[in-house]
């Protein structure tokens, strides 16, 4: 049964089915090609035949001609005796047979002339069996009937000779074409199998288990390559998600356990209202932060999965370092800080309003962390230029800026330096900036300003 | 720091509140009811088109997602058939895309949840043409204070105040809507076209740099913070 079932899977595949038809046209195009030489050569024959045969006639009637009926008796007695021969028969007007080599010739036949086929039967041959012939009768002067013939089964030995290895070399090549079409279709199954079973892994959730290239870049190394770089990106995702709910548990349920703490205490020791009123703004302050923490992680998982790019525009780059160091600039101010922009023309394909708040991101740390100390005055530089094909838009602060060794780090969801831990923010910032940055195809990365940071956002820009 | 609700309003609004969440429907209205304003209500989008196509509102404050029919699709029906009351969409999607589609379907404001009934608060009444100065008119005048929108003048007291572009459409913003609270995201949203939460008070600072150039050296100050909610430029304490 087993057999039967893997046959039957066979025999669905796509490549046998090409494979049959291949064949099927293939075999059709041979036999035509045989029954046409066949029938060619047959014909051949045939003529052949009939030129011989009219040729001996021709000879057999000069002798008439020449020595009368007893030369003619003679010379065809003397034709029967070579082996192989013609057949011969000659009968009087009445129709009694001279000289013949058969017997059992049809009634009436000597009676036609021209040519015709035949049957008869040889007289050494006991028993019924007959043969066939093509035969010429002529009629002589004299009322003699003169017919001459040839065995013509020789013709059809020659016909079998010529067609049976043909036939033989077709059936020979739809054997073999069949072997090879179940060769090579269960070598691709074997493959097809090998990347169902492996997708199969891994959709029962090893995410992190991948197709198995055989090297040889066909198309299957090809599909299984992307299919590859689909699972990759799941998985990314899918870590992302993961990363997303711990998070979630850990920095949304510190605050909600703060946020609960505190409306006990208020309810166990708040006495009066200005106490009561204080507890209740508190929380209220609290689950602000909250929603602000929970709407940036929406906001990234959101820019991460890529969703925002049906909403994507052509977006004036520059009016938006322009407008935000504008926004900031009276705040900057305030702090100490000069809050300069320096912005080239740069076009960039994205959405105007998460570009708008990543550099607002950007600026808002720079504010946040390299404000200077009371009396003195620091610069942050908002910088826009086109290099090559992309649009680097920088944020460059005076700061203490990061340990070389935690650039990397700083832009992991909820990192925030030990050093910063006390200042406000859900530490998102920097995520959104670089989860932005990944949607527009772009990067953000962090050097030295000696001193302070440069935060660099690179994206993709369009041609000038 | 955090709601002081009496913000009493001069002007009292009927509203149609399209909310299926009874409880959050019955807090807004208590809370419109205490601002002064009257609130109808309604559970599910049929009876929220039934009613809108039925009585005159001031202002339509709409949830997105609505049982029986859903929100955007209430509001554009109401848009095709011809209502022009000004409506507000709430919506637990609070993402620019859903943002825009909102807009798209006919809405005048968007409000993601959580808000600040404050925040509701100052939208519905910016939203409501009652008592506010008509978009067509040219000058805006609270006291002594004079925009003139076509020279982009502001005057004090008849004296030229000058004001960078951005300060001008602040004060043009809060003009407009004097004696009403506007609150920071809606200044943010109509003056730099942003609706994303800055994080720090940028806002704070650009209207106490607007508010040193008109109220300093004046007796009476017309820019107001109110507590809890925003900002108020009105001609004196009530």
């Amino acid at each position: 049964m087993k057999v039967f079932a893997n046959l039957a899977r066979l025999v669905r595949t796509t490549a046998f089915k090409l494979l049959a038809a291949y064949l099927l046209v293939f075999a059709v195009f041979a036999v035509s090609v045989i029954a046409y030489t066949a029938w060619h050569t047959r014909q051949l024959i045939q003529v052949q035949v009939a030129d011989d045969l009219e040729r001996e006639i021709r000879f057999l009637s000069d002798q008439y001609r020449i020595g009368g009926i007893q030369r003619l008796v003679y010379v065809i007695d003397r034709r029967t005796r070579r082996p192989g021969s013609s057949i011969y028969m000659l009968a009087n007007f009445q129709g009694e047979v001279i000289a013949t080599n058969v017997s059992d010739l049809p009634l009436g036949l000597l009676d036609q002339p021209g040519t015709r086929f035949t049957t008869y039967n040889r007289p050494e041959e006991s028993g019924s069996k007959s043969h066939v012939a093509f035969v010429e009768v002529d009629i002589l002067p004299g009322g003699y009937r003169l017919l001459v013939g040839r065995d013509i089964e020789e013709r059809d030995t020659l016909r079998a000779l010529v067609t049976r290895p043909a036939q033989w070399a077709v059936l020979l090549i739809v054997g073999l074409g069949v072997a090879g079409g179940v060769f090579v279709t269960r070598r691709v199954l074997k493959r097809i199998d090998a990347m169902t079973a492996t997708s199969e892994t891994i959709m029962a959730g090893d995410l992190s288990g991948r197709l198995a290239l055989a090297g040889t870049g066909d198309e299957f190394d090809r599909l299984a390559h992307s299919l590859n770089a689909m699972l990759e990106r799941i998985e990314t995702l899918m870590q992302g998600l993961k990363d997303v709910s711990d998070n979630i548990a850990h920095d949304l349920k510190t605050p909600l356990t703060r946020l609960r703490n505190r409306a006990e205490e208020a309810l166990r020791t708040a006495d009066g209202e200005a106490q009561w009123r204080r507890a209740l703004e508190d929380t209220i302050e609290e689950s602000d932060g909250l929603i602000r923490t929970f709407d940036a992680l929406l906001m990234i998982a959101r820019a991460e999965a890529g969703q925002a790019r049906a909403s994507m525009s052509d977006v004036d780059l520059a009016a938006i370092a322009e407008n935000v160091s504008e926004l900031y600039e009276p705040l900057a101010d305030e702090k100490g800080l000069d809050l300069e922009v320096a912005a080239a023309p740069v076009v960039v394909h994205g959405v105007r309003e998460l570009l708008a708040q990543a550099l607002s991101n950007l600026v808002d740390n720079a504010i946040k962390y390299a404000a200077p100390q009371e009396g003195e005055r620091r610069r942050i530089a908002v910088s826009l230029e086109r290099d090559g094909s992309e649009a680097v838009l920088r944020v460059a602060d005076q700061g203490p800026g990061i340990p070389t060794s935690e650039h990397g780090r700083v832009v992991e969801r909820f990192v925030r330096l030990e050093a910063s831990r006390t200042r406000p923010g859900s530490g998102l910032g920097l995520s959104l900036v670089a989860a932005v940055a990944h949607l527009h195809g772009g990067s953000l990365a962090f050097s030295d300003n000696d001193p302070g940071l440069v935060a660099t956002l690179r994206l993709p820009a369009k041609p000038a | 720091m955090i709601a002081n609700l009496d913000l009493g309003s001069s002007n009292p609004m009927r509203l149609l509140l399209v909310e299926d969440d009874r409880d959050a429907a019955e807090y807004l209205r208590k809370a419109f009811k205490e601002a002064g304003h009257v609130a109808d209500l309604a559970g599910d989008g049929e009876e929220g088109l039934a009613l809108a196509l039925d009585g005159k509102y001031d202002v339509m404050i709409v949830d997105r997602m609505l049982p029986q029919r859903d929100g955007l699709s209430l509001v554009s029906e109401l848009r095709g058939r011809g209502h022009t009351t000004p409506v507000l969409i709430l919506s637990a999607l609070g993402q620019v895309d859903d943002r825009v589609q909102g807009l798209r379907a006919g809405g005048d404001d968007y409000l993601p949840k959580p808000y600040a009934f404050t925040e509701l608060l100052a939208r519905v009444e910016a939203l409501s043409r009652r008592g506010a100065p008509q978009a067509a008119e040219t000058v805006y005048k609270v006291a002594d204070l004079e925009l003139d929108r076509l020279s982009h003048s502001v005057t004090r007291g008849g004296k030229e105040i000058v004001l960078q572009p951005r300060e001008f459409r602040l004060l043009e913003y809060l003009m407009r809507h004097a004696g009403q609270v506007v609150t920071r995201t809606m200044l943010l949203e109509n003056v730099w076209d942003y609706h994303f939460d800055p994080q720090t008070n940028v806002i704070d600072v650009h209207v106490s740099r607007l508010r040193s150039k008109i109220d300093k050296g004046f007796e009476v100050p017309l820019i107001h913070t109110v507590r809890g909610a925003g900002y108020m430029v009105r001609a004196g304490v009530k």
